[in-house]
């Protein structure tokens, strides 16, 4: 049995209050105390950067960390579609309670109530802030801000900047985070990667990080430490993330005692560009709204497959979104979507490469709109998809085919982003909290911003307030232990006298997950997974051939360590898949569907967080369960037909 | 397809750096031009050589970490980064020339890739409105017309990357501060600070070793953000009448 139970510490009162009885009740550092307080922020994005700025402002003294040669490349920096907020600005019957109710639903079902209710909760104050910056979002001719709508939403509450939200949104937080820099009040490192993280008495109290051009390893001492550090999307080598995303900073916490809720929730979206061969690095994603004009389809025949499309008459096409979802057509959510590719494609009728893609076909939009009028809405699009392909999608069909996207798993927190470590805080995607089993569009920068700006600067104090004056001295035995064992590791990489690349490895393990714990989960295929990944793991450290020296910048070196802890998370991850016996959100189990072929939840065994402990190398992790409870909204199927 | 490279290679900021060759076979031409080197550098670690090094991420032209100078050109010929640059788009048996960005401001680190911090310095002089976070007011207090706001958004889609320095014969960084002086300065948000943010943001510039503008617009042609140089010419104006305007309150 577990030594851990695990308090969630959701403040008392009704939905609607609790924020507010938390705020009034919480402890608080005085001003002029705050200055004796160091902390740690591991990321620059959205929600590390935002947390960074706003405890420089407070008068706290934060270290913050990045990979990246600038915190301005974070990869929120990537999200085109928008924000979603609860302003209620188009009249059109938004709330904060219907903002909370979609994503509860969205998340089908499986995420924590009091923190989506307070993340609709201060949404709208994220919009106030980040016009006050000077983000230019898209405005009416009247001078205020426009809206648009998004999947999951019967409201229009996104607000955008072209296709470049992520971008404009993280320009702000940089701006802000720059301020600070040249205040004093943030210390930046770019180009240095966490590698561990310390704990000292059972409190995080540090880190370790390699200086990635000079090799340099240290350790940093601090108060608090936050881990802003994104998702783990590239565990699947082939994702719509940037190259560098990585579960290290994670995974290396949970190594030290921090839970890791719910790893595997990962999102795969719809739109993207088909792979088109093995040297490919990046899957790029096309926002979703080209579903609104375009038509899904594949071949009747799979004999029809390597046919020119115009070829293939109407009556041998199946546009089996519009066949199987009457009422939603090919605007179905997400998740019902990629895996509704993915059957057609197992069925042997997809199209391009591979047989890997669908056709996303535009011929009827244009007869009945004219060229001119789709080139207006998507012409962006259709240059980036000629650019990659090569292929005018306003003569022959796009192909399409679902990518991973965004991961709504990570570590554990409770109310206050506090994971079970006193004094690990996690924020933006690298925590679990709010989406649940599925996110929907444009509700990640909300929550980046949200945890950054508004959540994490409110909650902290109440863990720094009766801590002070006990921060370690950086020469203790813990940090000490820490940077041999960091070092030990990398020392272990490079001595390696192996024959294969660590990009092989990468797509090896890759090809494993996207097989198995991707669109479509199978108890076999998960423990498959899982003991293939073990003997991968097993080849990994014997053959895997790092060149180069610790001492100067090495892509190769730092891309050997992600590596290594891809393989051993994505092990927990397909177990995490297994010991889910329902389908839920992304997580679809074919054991667990409905004679449709539509997911098939379990309330009565699954409503609840799987927290995964670490039990040492070679051990099966051990779960802990956080039940959810539900006290607002009625548990509901979502039905799309 | 297969391309002879002559590619950059230098240890670190101290040492000497040179062309080497290297042979790039077997490209399928739907590769990008940095999946290409992927598939060179993971022949050069099949041989037991050092591969090579260069900055990316994103890998879908927004984050503005990839930074190569191909043929001459930052980010290749066309518009964009070289991350949306693709094979297709060279002829077969090409041979093909790759250098880091060339600038005095951003000292190189090691093969392609450069330190372009001067940037974020320069940011920390005054690129921003300096709010706090808690104090704004609701965000449709203060109409912006469309017309400003979107003038404002064609300047904010910087991405900082810096091929504009390394495409201008004196290493000007104009376009990038120009830009951000721009965005902010429409707006009725960066009112307050505006002339205080052009000042200190060009005497960075300066600071770090940047060269001043004498219109060859080459900034213009190599932006993969599509950046206009009006912004310069703003920036030019503003910047002398916040210097005399500061010039004459040091007198009041």
């Amino acid at each position: 049995m577990s030594t851990i139970t695990l308090d969630p510490k959701i403040p008392e009162g009704p939905l609607a209050d609790k924020w507010a009885n938390f705020l009034a009740s919480t402890k608080l550092v005085n001003p002029a105390n705050r200055r004796r307080y160091e902390i740690i922020v591991v990321g620059s994005g959205l929600a590390g950067g935002a947390a960074a700025a706003v405890l420089g402002e407070q008068g706290y003294n934060v270290k913050c960390f990045c990979y990246q040669d600038s915190p301005r490349r974070a990869h929120s920096i990537a999200a085109q579609g928008g924000i979603n907020a609860a302003k209620n600005y188009q009249n059109d019957g938004d709330s904060v309670y219907r903002l909370f109710y979609d994503t509860i639903k969205g998340g089908d079902f499986r995420s924590r109530e009091a923190n989506v209710y307070r993340l609709a909760q201060v949404s709208g104050a994220i919009i106030d802030q980040c016009v006050a910056q000077g983000v230019p979002f898209a405005r009416e001719y009247g001078g205020l801000l426009a809206n648009r709508s998004f999947g999951g939403a019967q409201v229009s509450r996104t607000f955008y900047a072209r296709g470049q939200t992520g971008q404009q949104l993280l320009l702000g937080v940089y701006s802000e985070l720059s301020a600070q820099i040249s205040a004093g009040t943030v210390k930046m490192f770019p180009r240095t990667e966490m590698l561990d993280l310390v704990v000292v008495d059972g409190h995080a109290k540090g880190i370790v990080v390699r200086n990635l051009v000079t090799g340099e390893i240290s350790a940093h001492a601090a108060d608090a430490v936050i881990l802003a550090t994104g998702g783990y999307g590239n565990v699947f080598y082939l994702s719509t993330n940037a190259s560098g995303c990585n579960v290290t900073a994670t995974y290396r916490a949970y190594r030290r005692g921090a839970l890791f809720a719910n790893p595997c929730y990962t999102q795969i979206h719809p739109t993207c560009i088909p792979v088109s061969g093995d040297y490919q690095s990046k899957l790029t994603l096309m926002s979703e709204s080209l579903r609104n004009d375009g038509r899904v389809w594949v071949p009747k025949r799979k004999e029809d497959c390597g046919k020119n499309p115009a070829d293939i008459p109407e009556d041998a096409r199946d546009y089996y979104l519009e066949r199987k979802y009457p009422s939603f057509g090919n605007l179905a959510p997400r998740d019902i979507s990629s895996r509704s590719a993915k059957e057609v494609c197992d069925e042997g009728r997809g199209v391009g490469p591979g047989g890997l893609g669908v056709y996303l076909d535009f011929a009827d939009a244009i007869k009945r709109l004219g060229e001119q009028t789709i080139r207006e809405r998507y012409g962006n699009l259709f240059e980036m998809y000629e650019n990659i392909t090569g292929e005018n999608a306003y003569k022959v069909p796009m192909r399409i085919f679902p990518a991973v996207h965004y991961t709504m798993g990570g570590l554990w927190v409770d109310y206050t982003l506090m994971s079970n470590v006193p004094g690990l805080f996690v924020l933006g995607e690298a925590n679990f909290s709010d989406h649940g089993a599925n996110r929907l569009g444009a509700s990640a920068l909300m929550q980046g911003l949200a945890d950054g700006y508004f959540v994490l600067p409110n909650t902290i104090s109440s863990y720094l307030a009766p801590i002070r004056g006990t921060r370690p001295d950086v020469n203790r035995p813990e940090f000490k232990a820490a940077v041999d064992e960091v070092r030990a590791r990398v020392s272990r990489l490079l001595a390696g006298k192996g024959k294969r690349s660590v990009a092989s490895f990468h797509r090896e393990i890759g090809h494993v997950l996207w097989a198995d714990c991707g669109m479509a989960r199978s108890k076999e295929g998960l423990e498959r997974a899982i003991k293939k990944l073990g003997e991968i793991r097993e080849e990994y450290w014997e053959n895997v051939r790092v060149l180069g020296g610790n001492e100067s910048l090495n892509q190769s070196l730092e891309r050997a360590g992600r590596v290594a802890d891809y393989i051993d998370f994505g092990q927990l991850m397909c177990l995490d898949a297994l010991s889910r016996n329902e389908s839920c959100g992304a997580h679809f189990r074919v054991d667990h569907q409905t004679e449709e072929g539509e997911a098939l939840r379990d309330d009565e065994n699954y409503s609840y967080v799987a927290a995964w402990k670490f039990t040492g190398d070679g051990n099966t992790p051990e779960v802990i369960k956080e039940p959810l409870h539900y006290e607002n909204v009625h548990l509901a199927t979502r039905s799309y037909k | 397809m297969h391309f002879h490279l002559k590619i950059w290679r230098q240890e670190n900021s101290k040492s000497a750096g040179t062309f080497r060759d290297y042979e790039a076979k077997d490209i399928p031409e739907e590769a990008s031009f940095l999946e290409m080197l992927d598939i060179v550098n993971e022949d050069l670690v099949e041989k037991g050589e050092d591969p090579v090094a260069f900055d990316h991420d994103c890998r879908e032209g927004i984050c503005g970490m990839c930074s190569l100078t191909i043929n001459g050109i930052p980010h290749g010929q066309g518009r964009g980064t070289t991350c949306q640059l693709y094979m297709r788009k060279f002829s077969d048996g090409e041979t093909i020339y790759i250098e880091p960005f060339r600038v005095g401001a951003f000292p190189l680190v090691r093969d392609l890739v450069v330190d372009r911090s001067a940037f974020d310095r320069v940011m920390g002089s005054g690129g921003y409105t300096g709010v706090r976070c808690g104090g704004a007011q609701d965000a449709n207090d203060t109409p912006i017309a469309k017309p400003i706001a979107d003038y404002a958004m064609d300047a904010a889609a910087c991405i900082g990357c810096g091929a504009c320095a390394a495409a201008c014969p004196n290493s000007s960084a104009m376009l990038f501060v120009s830009a951000k002086i721009g965005q902010l300065g429409l707006l009725p948000q960066g009112e307050p600070g505006a002339g205080r943010r052009v000042r200190h943001m060009v005497a960075q510039m300066d600071e770090e070793g940047f060269g001043n503008c004498s219109n060859y617009y080459e900034c213009e042609a190599a932006c993969p953000a599509g950046i206009s140089v009006a912004f310069i010419a703003r920036m030019n104006r503003h910047f002398a009448l916040a210097s005399v305007r500061n010039a004459v309150e040091a007198t009041a």
